[in-house]
């Protein structure tokens, strides 16, 4: 049934037009993510043969998400300039995106010490992870790696294809584990980098 | 310690989460089973046996040493909390239970419902509600 057809003040909700106040970020009950997010594990949980096909089917809908956001940020924010620089989209993911999809900053943003294709993203108390404990029998299961999935599709779409895994770490000032996003980057992307600072610098 | 113990009742009766938080309150295993089953059946014939119309069932029992307080949800399932006899606030410390009971076991997709409760967070968090409890009132 088209929507047009229909007197505007029976539009159904999905069909009408966002707040036009701009500092009115249209938000969604978390308690209903919760519920949705725990049933769709619960699903795959009942689909999947181990914890390893678990956690793809989850990246791999994270993906499909991530593809997505980054058009939609890049319009929203109005980033006019495609990023071609590996830090600058990770900042871009830190930040604005992590804020649109969180409600907050990421909480770390480091290069691994030992090879310079490596970067760690933290969250401290990650938002789709914060209501549910693994048990024992799902021990290397980690939530978060809904949130993997969405970064790695938005660095795909951005033109540095990687791979993202969730890891609970415990860290020395906090109770509970923190989630640690481990970010390894194609050979493609190491080159294609170099030649840019080749280029920069001659 | 003014609060002795948490129990949680399914709706059909069986005990699916016990916790003491004093070293006068523990109680053997059966018998907490047996006390959970035995309140869950007085709880039911009290709504029945009330003259008052309109009652849901049994939300305090009294005696010299201790008083329990029962909050039943609207799905039937059950929390009891042992306390010291001049305990206050205990309705709102048992909403707040409720809140972390619907947060961190419902929202949890690991967490089959009527079962026992075995979810880390829950547990954590029930701990350090009632530790803040217990540092507001002393």
């Amino acid at each position: 049934m088209n929507a047009r057809q229909l007197p505007k003040h029976s539009l159904n909700i999905v069909d009408r037009p966002l707040s036009k106040n701009r500092s009115e970020v249209p938000t969604v009950s978390l308690s209903a993510f919760a519920y949705l997010f725990s049933e769709y594990i619960q699903y795959l949980v009942d689909r999947a043969n181990s914890i390893s096909e678990l956690e793809d089917r989850l990246e791999k809908v994270g993906f499909e998400v991530g593809l997505r956001v980054l058009e939609l940020l890049s319009y929203r924010e109005k980033v006019l300039r495609r990023k071609t620089d590996v830090l600058d989209i990770l900042r871009f993911i830190h930040g604005p995106a992590w804020q649109y999809l969180f409600g907050k900053t990421a909480d770390d943003l480091q290069q691994a010490a030992s090879a310079d294709d490596e970067y760690y993203i933290r969250d401290y108390d990650l938002l789709v992870s914060r209501y549910i404990s693994v048990p024992r029998s799902y021990e290397p299961f980690n939530p978060g790696t809904l949130a993997a999935g969405i970064m790695r599709g938005m660095l795909d779409s951005a033109g540095f294809p990687a791979r993202v895994t969730a890891h609970f770490v415990t860290h020395k000032d906090r109770q509970r584990p923190i989630t640690t996003f481990m970010i390894k980057l194609e050979p493609s992307v190491m080159q294609r980098q170099a030649y840019l600072e080749a280029a920069k610098k001659g | 310690m003014s609060v002795y113990s948490l129990y949680v009742i399914n709706k059909s009766g069986g005990l699916i989460y016990n916790r003491d938080f004093c070293e006068a309150a523990r109680v053997e295993t059966n018998d907490s089973l047996r006390l959970a089953s035995i309140w869950h059946s007085l709880h039911a014939i009290a709504s029945q046996l009330s003259p008052v119309p309109g009652c849901t069932g049994i939300e305090l029992l009294e005696a010299d040493t201790f008083n329990l307080h029962c909050f039943q949800t609207l799905t039937g399932t059950k929390f009891l909390l042992v306390v010291d006899p001049h305990a206050s606030f205990i309705p709102a410390l048992l909403q707040r239970i409720y809140e972390l009971y619907s947060d961190y076991v419902m929202k949890n997709p690991f967490y089959e419902t009527e079962q026992v409760i075995k979810c880390e967070l829950f547990d954590e968090n029930v701990e350090l509600l009632i530790r803040r409890y217990l540092q507001q009132v002393t």
